[in-house]
C-alpha cells in the first residue's frame, strides 16, 4: 500500500453505459493511482459489473472515455485490453473446467504467445522451449497463489474457495499491470475470505494496482486506500474508508433514508 | 487427458502400413485397401472438422462444398488447362482457404450458432453451381479423364500405392493437428469452447482462432477433394451434395468429437458402412444413418472414443 504514486494508472472520464433505455451507468468519473487498492461498492444493481466489462472490453460504453497509461482503451476488443496490461476475474468463476489448474493458468500467459499456426503444427523446437518457460511460469504462480501441489487437478473438481483463487492466479499468469477483481469473496467462508484478503494483499505489494467489487464490508475496510460508491449507476461517494462510513448518502443508499 | 502418447502413434503408423498386407492374404476383404482410401480421403475432413466442433464448438454443415472445390479445382485445371495436378490442389486449396474466409469471417464475428446457417445456405449454393455451370464443371454429369497422379516419374497407378500416398498424408495431418491441440493455440480453442468472455479477458482473440480453425478445416476438407479426384479421375456433383455434409457430421459425433481418435474411427466406420456394409438397406440406408445418430447422441455422447472412460467410472464404482 506504499506504492501509490501520482500516476494515474486508469481514468474514467463522464463514462455512459445504456443498455436500450436503460442507464447503467450515468457520468461516471474516477480515477486509479498506480500502486493502490481502490474498492468499488454499492447495492445490487449499482452498476458494479458493468463498469468492471466496461473497463475490460466486454463491451463498449456508449459515451465516455477511459484512459489506461495514458491511451484511450474504451474502443478496444477484450484481448487487447488484456494485452495493454488489464486483467480480471470474474463474479460467477469462469474457469476452464474441463482443463487442469495448470493449464488454466498456462492459458493466462497467452498475451505472452506468439506462437504461429505452423510453428505450432510442425513443434519447432522454439515452440516447444516457449512451452516449456510458461509451464515453469505457471508453476511459480500456483506456489504464489497456493494451489502449486493441485496443479494436475481439474479445474472444475475445486472447491469454490479454491476456484476464486485460481482465477486470480490466471489473471495474474498475464502480468497485469491494473487487475480487476469481481466480488473475490462471494460465497466463500471466514477462513478462506481471510486467504483471500491476504492474497490480494499480496498482489499489491508486488506493485499491482487492484481494483476491487466486493460486498464484504470487512474486506473492503481493511484492503482498500480508497473507495468508490454507486447506486443506481452513478457515482454518490468517493474517498478514504472512513470517509465513506461516515457518509451520510452512503448509509441512506444502503439502509434507505429516515 | 489430451496428451496423445507415442505409443498410440506408433501403433497407428504399423496399422497404415501393415493393412495392404493383411487384406492381399485374405480374399474376401481384399478389396477393402480400396475401401481405406475412401476412409482415408474422409479422415482428412473429420480431423479438420473435430478440431472446429470439438475443440472450438463451431458447426459447418457445409463442408462438402470445399471438398467439392477442392476436386473440381483440379480436374478444371488439370484437364482444361493441362496443368500438372500438384498446384494445382495447392490453388485448389488457397482458393478454398478464400472462399472459406469470406464465408466464415462475417459469421464468426458473431457468438453462436451462426456459422451453421451460413455454411449449410454455402454448401446449398455451391452445389447448384456444381450442376448448373456446365461449361466449366460438366454440369450434372460431371468430369472425367483426370489424370491420376505421379511424383517425380513415380506413378501412383495401383491401389496399394494411391493407399499409401493418401495415408502418408493422412499421418501427416493427423501428427500435425495432434501438435497444435498440444500446444498454446489448442489451448486457446478449449478456452473458447468453454467460455468466450474469460477467454478474451485472457487476451485469447476469439473471432481469429475461430476463421483459423474454420479455413483450416476448409483446407483439409479441399485436399481431400482434391485426392478424391485424383484417385477417380471423375467427379459428378452428387458426391457433394448436402447429405455428405451431413455425413461428415455424423462420422465425427460416431467417433467423438471431442477426440482425434474419433475422428479416424468415425470416418472408418462410416466409409465402410456406406460402402459394403449397408448395401443390403438400399435405399433405406438414410435411415441406419439417422439410427446411428439418435443411438449415439443419446447413449454415447462423447461417441465410440468415450467409451474407454465409460469402462473405467464403471470399474471405479
Amino acid at each position: 500500500m506504499n506504492f501509490v504514486g501520482d500516476e494515474n494508472i486508469l481514468e474514467l472520464n463522464r463514462v455512459v453505459m445504456a443498455f436500450g433505455g436503460l442507464m447503467a451507468l450515468s457520468n461516471i468519473s474516477f480515477q486509479v493511482k498506480r500502486g493502490m487498492i481502490k474498492a468499488i461498492i454499492g447495492p445490487n444493481g449499482a452498476g458494479k459489473t458493468t463498469l468492471f466489462n466496461i473497463i475490460t472490453g466486454s463491451f463498449s460504453p456508449t459515451e465516455g472515455k477511459i484512459i489506461f497509461k495514458g491511451l484511450p482503451i474504451e474502443h478496444l476488443k477484450a484481448h487487447k485490453i488484456a494485452q495493454r496490461g488489464i486483467s480480471r476475474t470474474f463474479q460467477t468463476v469462469e474457469l476452464f473446467g474441463n482443463m487442469t489448474v495448470l493449464e488454466n493458468v498456462m492459458l493466462g500467459c497467452h498475451t505472452r504467445i506468439k506462437s504461429s499456426f505452423f510453428s505450432s503444427g510442425f513443434q519447432l523446437p522454439r515452440v516447444r522451449r516457449r512451452e516449456a518457460q510458461i509451464k515453469e511460469n505457471a508453476m511459480k504462480i500456483l506456489k504464489f497463489i497456493g494451489l502449486v501441489d493441485k496443479f494436475n487437478y481439474n479445474a472444475g473438481s475445486l472447491p469454490l474457495g479454491e476456484q476464486k483463487i485460481l482465477e486470480i492466479g490466471r489473471a495474474l499468469a498475464s502480468e497485469p499491470e491494473l487487475i480487476c477483481l469481481d466480488e473475490p469473496a462471494a460465497g466463500l467462508n471466514e477462513t478462506e475470505t481471510h486467504v483471500a484478503s491476504s492474497l490480494i494483499r499480496a498482489i499489491n505489494a508486488r506493485g499491482i494496482t487492484v481494483l476491487l467489487v466486493e460486498h464484504d464490508m470487512k474486506v473492503i475496510m481493511n484492503i482498500s486506500d480508497e473507495i468508490a460508491v454507486l447506486n443506481y449507476g452513478q457515482k454518490i461517494a468517493e474517498g478514504s474508508p472512513e470517509e465513506i462510513q461516515n457518509n451520510r448518502r452512503v448509509i441512506e443508499a444502503y439502509l434507505g433514508s429516515e | 487427458m489430451l496428451r496423445i502418447g507415442k505409443i498410440p502413434i506408433a501403433v497407428f503408423a504399423l496399422l497404415i502400413i501393415a493393412f495392404p498386407w493383411v487384406a492381399h492374404e485374405i480374399p474376401s476383404i481384399e478389396h477393402y485397401t480400396d475401401i481405406m482410401i475412401f476412409a482415408g480421403i474422409y479422415c482428412l475432413m473429420t480431423m479438420g472438422l473435430s478440431l472446429l466442433m470439438g475443440y472450438t464448438g463451431q458447426i459447418s454443415i457445409g463442408h462438402a462444398a470445399f471438398y467439392g472445390i477442392g476436386a473440381y479445382t483440379s480436374a478444371i485445371l488439370t484437364t482444361r488447362y493441362g496443368f500438372n495436378p500438384w498446384p494445382c490442389m495447392l490453388a485448389g486449396m488457397i482458393v478454398t482457404a478464400i472462399v472459406a474466409i469470406l464465408v466464415g469471417a462475417p459469421s464468426l464475428k458473431l457468438r453462436g450458432h451462426y456459422l451453421a446457417m451460413a455454411t449449410l445456405a454455402f454448401g446449398i449454393i455451391v452445389y447448384i453451381i456444381f450442376n448448373e455451370e456446365a461449361a466449366w464443371t460438366g454440369g450434372p454429369d460431371g468430369m472425367i479423364g483426370i489424370p491420376g497422379l505421379s511424383l517425380f516419374g513415380f506413378e501412383f497407378d495401383s491401389i496399394d500405392k494411391y493407399y499409401y500416398l493418401v495415408w502418408t498424408i493422412v499421418f501427416v495431418v493427423f501428427v500435425f493437428t495432434t501438435n497444435l491441440i498440444q500446444s498454446g493455440i489448442g489451448r486457446a480453442l478449449r478456452a473458447i469452447h468453454v467460455s468466450e468472455p474469460a477467454a478474451g479477458a485472457m487476451g485469447v482473440d476469439i473471432s481469429r482462432f475461430k476463421i483459423l480453425v474454420f479455413v483450416y478445416s476448409a483446407v483439409l476438407a479441399s485436399l481431400a477433394g482434391s485426392l478424391y479426384a485424383h484417385y477417380l479421375n471423375f467427379i459428378n456433383p452428387s458426391t457433394f451434395d448436402l447429405f455428405f455434409s451431413i455425413k461428415l457430421l455424423i462420422m465425427i459425433a460416431l467417433g467423438g468429437m471431442h477426440s482425434i481418435w474419433g475422428a479416424i474411427i468415425g470416418a472408418g466406420l462410416i466409409t465402410f458402412l456406406s460402402y459394403e456394409w449397408l448395401h443390403y438397406f438400399e435405399e433405406y440406408e438414410v435411415i441406419v444413418y439417422g439410427a446411428i445418430l439418435l443411438v449415439v447422441t443419446v447413449f454415447l455422447p462423447k461417441g465410440l472414443a468415450g467409451i474407454p472412460g465409460i469402462i473405467k467410472s464403471w470399474f471405479r464404482n
